[in-house]
């Protein structure tokens, strides 16, 4: 079925199902492939895309219900809060195999976004549905701290 | 490849196409890619010398851009950053110059020493590739050396080599590597040069120095086999058999094919594929199959059963593992025996990237796009599937997702299926076989399933006079062409590595094992029979000198006297730790020592108790021994990476089965550990002047243990079943001493 879809500024038309869930529009049609397929049922936190700059589950929005409003990748970010996450996440050698990654700094530039300064507990309460196989917890946490500023 | 989606699909941040430099080395750089050994001779350069390859490991350009081939797979354990090192040590290339590419499937070239095949595993990439990347460095940096001799009439002794540029100070002339390409390429290679000695090492041992991927990896551009797009790619679904060793006895694909999308329904060896235009497509046409198993050899047993014929193997005799002394006697005259029976259970490895691959077969030629952990493996498998020698079989090894040992499998698993599918769609375009989590927590190729017996005496001083140690197990290799490198002495150490490699000083020692067949097929886990075993040991060891009214440290110095590197870190955990000095109230210490893979690692760990009677493991410490350290930041994050993997195994994990069906199905219910669980982790890397050894597997081991022993002095429990989520929180605290 014939629709448009705002995404990383930029207005898309498509012709897919209805029930096609927002992460594979993406990946399979869009080719905006940083956004990542781990489990299908928002448990891991590796899609994760802004639907109007809200943290969202790609893998289990189905695409109809995204309507007008405006889908942002790992591809589309450009705020200057999503730079200074991502040099600290550098900075701090975060990644391993790299593959839950998109979806790690998606969630930390929305919380910094939200809350400039945080906590350790609010980190943990803000990543705790980002799951990494390799296990870099302890620098996530660190570069988050980096990126509002901090010691890290 | 030749569509602008295809190429940004394969745009690195480099701005080099990773696939585009492939096909490059093989049609126009035939020369590089076949003509190439491990061997003196002419250094191959193209027509246009765009680049030199003084060897099979090192392309040099004219933009002064070096690439380091990697005959080993990235998958998050920093292989690539590693071996890199090493190579541009000895080059004396400048690092932010320096860009890896994966080796092309050739055991000829890029064969593992330690397996025979080409392949990553048993944390041999760094050991196995050190002198030989060193001389591949050494002899690339004499070949420059030797054309800039050449092209400035000068007397090689004279030149020096920094940061990716050559000097000759007298005659005040330096040229960056790009511009010798050239001249160098009209020469020989040497076949040897002299090695650096460690106190000239300018990156070996440098904490800042950064991962090659990680700016990749951060901004989403890092490509993953499963970011293959373009080039008409289709997707692929398989059905397979609900349970292990079930198979297809016929199906019926009308109504799949009527998904919107789907282009074909192909049966192949492991079961029924559903061919579609993107993933979605491709999943909802698998639920619309209508297939009929047929489960006659299928395993039906469930958990219960096999740990009832598993327990009952504690009290037979078994292969003998080892025979010490006399331990009939010993405990015969013992003044306390300790026993206890351990239970493990099966556990996924479940990579973040569930499995994947690419096969596009064309013109009698199959290539392939994985992440190839047995390169040479796999291609004989997907040759095997596709009709093929392996000649015709291009191998191309993308990042991996993770693995943790999952990629590494004789059947060739998901390569295997894509060429099976490709075979059977008798289509040309790539088709991208995609596992769903489901598909990876019920495939199988778990951690085996095991239950150990542990039996220790003490004498009237509290002394360990006798241990005894019986594992019941499925081999890991047994069958597989690996069974001849791990099967040692009739010992399989696929379920015994860590068990007789048992380093304490005990006069009388007797240890056995089992290895029931089960239709559940197993794999290699992070540090393999290690897993198991260290626990088993480590917290065994703590029982008996806690039943010795001795300190657990006092008692492991005093039974490591002999082994001084297991000591080393043992001793620098400790102290780093504080080991002795008052804790909060509700906060205990736990200690665990283990080699692994030649690499020793201590840890101390603090834990503190959740609401739930589940230990809150506040604290690491932990003391690596890996010989050299090539890139102690990757240590460090190996060390992290690894403790917590093996942490949340311990924590949550188990795969079940219900009359031979795996009753996990996805991350709610095999749960990962998550931000909040992990600890502070502090590490210490223990200098040493042995030749490096691997450090992805290695901080496994000792943190269950370690985290057991804690746990152990804040409730007075043991934790013999794992995992610890098997606990009753009543229990836990109507039993807490403190």
């Amino acid at each position: 079925m014939k629709k448009t879809l705002r995404v990383n500024n930029s207005v898309r038309t498509l012709d897919v199902d209805d029930d096609t869930p927002l992460l594979w529009v993406l990946r399979d049609e869009l080719e905006l492939t940083g956004t990542k397929f781990g489990c299908g049922r928002a448990q891991c936190g590796a899609c994760t895309v802004y639907v109007d700059g809200e943290p969202t589950r790609s893998c289990v929005m189905e695409v109809r219900h995204v309507g007008d409003r405006h889908v942002t990748t790992i591809e589309g970010l450009d705020s200057d809060v999503a730079q200074r996450v991502q040099d600290a996440w550098v900075e701090l050698q975060v990644p391993q195999c790299g593959f839950c990654q998109s979806g790690q700094v998606m969630t930390a530039v929305a919380l910094l976004t939200e809350i400039p300064n945080p906590s350790d507990a609010d980190i943990d309460a803000a990543m705790a549905g980002n799951v990494c196989r390799c296990a870099t917890y302890d620098r996530i946490r660190g570069a988050v701290h980096r990126a509002a500023g901090g010691a890290g | 490849m030749s569509d602008s989606s295809t190429q940004r699909s394969a745009e690195s941040a480099d701005g080099l196409s990773r696939r585009r430099l492939l096909q490059h080395g093989l049609t126009v750089g035939a020369g590089l890619v076949v003509g190439f050994r491990w061997a003196p001779g002419k250094a191959w350069a193209q027509a246009a010398a765009a680049e030199v390859a003084p060897n099979a490991f090192v392309r040099i350009a004219r933009d002064g851009m070096v690439t380091v081939i990697s005959k080993h797979i990235e998958f998050g354990q920093g292989s690539y950053t590693g071996l890199a090192t090493i190579l541009a040590e000895e080059l004396d290339a400048d690092w932010n110059h320096v860009r890896v590419e994966a080796a092309p499937a050739d055991v000829t070239r890029y064969a593992n020493f330690a397996f025979g095949a080409q392949g990553t595993g048993g944390s041999t990439a760094i050991a196995n590739s050190w002198t030989q990347l060193r001389q591949a460095g050494a002899t690339a940096r004499a070949l420059l050396v030797q054309a800039a001799a050449g092209t400035w009439d000068v007397p090689a002794a004279e030149i020096t080599v920094e940061e990716g540029v050559v000097h000759h100070r007298a005659s005040q002339r330096s040229a960056p590597f790009g511009e010798l390409v050239e001249a160098a390429s009209h020469l020989e290679a040497p076949s040897e040069a002299p090695l650096k000695s460690p106190e000239q090492f300018t990156l070996i041992g440098k904490r800042h120095l950064p991962r090659v991927d990680v700016v990749d990896k951060t901004d989403g551009s890092a490509q993953f086999t499963m970011d293959f797009v373009g080039d008409g790619v289709l997707t692929a679904v398989l059905a397979r058999p609900p349970r292990f060793g079930g198979k297809v006895a016929s199906f019926d694909a009308a109504s799949a094919l009527n998904v919107r999308g789907v282009v074909k329904v192909v049966q192949v060896p492991r079961g029924v594929a559903v061919i579609a235009k993107g993933f979605w497509a491709a999943k909802k046409g698998r639920e619309a199959l209508d297939i009929t198993w047929d489960e006659a050899a299928a395993e039906t047993r469930g958990t219960e059963q096999l740990l009832a014929e598993f327990r009952a193997l504690l009290d037979a005799e078994g292969k003998v593992a080892k025979d010490e002394g006399n331990v009939a006697d010993a405990f015969a005259k013992a003044h306390k025996v300790v026993e206890a029976d351990y239970t493990f259970p099966y556990l996924a490895h479940a990579p973040m990237e569930p499995l994947d691959a690419v096969a596009q077969l064309k013109d009698g030629r199959l290539q392939v796009w994985a992440g190839a952990q047995l390169p040479t493996v796999d291609q004989a498998v997907a040759a095997a599937m596709a009709g093929l020698t392996p000649d015709k079989v291009e191998v191309h090894t993308q990042l991996g997702g993770g693995s943790f040992g999952r990629r590494a499998t004789t059947d060739a698993d998901a390569i295997g299926e894509a060429s099976s599918i490709a075979k059977a769609s008798g289509l040309d375009v790539p088709i991208k076989l995609i596992w769903t989590r489901e598909d990876d927590i019920r495939g199988g190729r778990y951690r085996p399933l095991c239950v150990h017996r542990l039996r220790g005496a003490l004498d009237a001083d509290g002394n360990i006079t006798a241990w005894q140690h019986r594992v019941v197990g499925q081999s890991i290799v047994s069958g597989t062409p690996f069974e001849g490198a791990l099967v040692v002495d009739g010992v399989d150490l696929s379920i015994l590595e860590g068990a007789v490699g048992f380093p304490y000083a005990v006069p009388n020692a007797y240890i056995d094992f089992h290895d029931p067949q089960v239709g559940v097929p197993v794999l290699w886990w992070r540090s393999v029979g290690h897993t198991h075993n260290a626990y088993a040991v480590e917290t065994f060891i703590d029982e008996l000198a806690t039943a010795a009214g001795k300190d657990v440290v006092a008692v492991r110095r005093q039974l490591l006297a002999e082994h001084p590197r297991h000591l080393g870190v043992l001793e620098r955990a400790v102290k780093e730790a504080g080991w002795g000095d008052p804790l909060p109230k509700g906060r205990a210490r736990g200690v665990a020592v283990h080699e692994s893979f030649g690499s020793f690692v201590a840890q101390v760990v603090e834990v503190s108790l959740d609401t739930a009677g589940m230990p809150k493991v506040e604290r690491v410490v932990c003391a690596v021994d890996c010989g050299v350290a090539i890139n102690p930041d990757n240590i460090a994050a190996q060390m992290e990476g690894g403790l917590g993997y093996g942490l949340g195994a311990v924590l949550h994990n188990e795969i079940t089965l219900d009359e031979g069906h795996v009753v996990q199905s996805n991350f709610h219910d095999y749960r990962s550990l998550r931000i909040a669980e992990m600890p502070r982790v502090e590490t210490h890397i223990v200098a040493s002047g042995e030749a490096p050894t691997g450090v992805g597997e290695v901080a496994v081991p000792p943190i269950g243990p370690a985290v057991a022993n804690a746990f152990a002095v804040l409730t007075g429990q043991r934790v013999r079943d794992l995992p610890f989520a098997k606990l009753n929180a009543d229990d836990v605290f109507s039993g807490r001493m403190s």
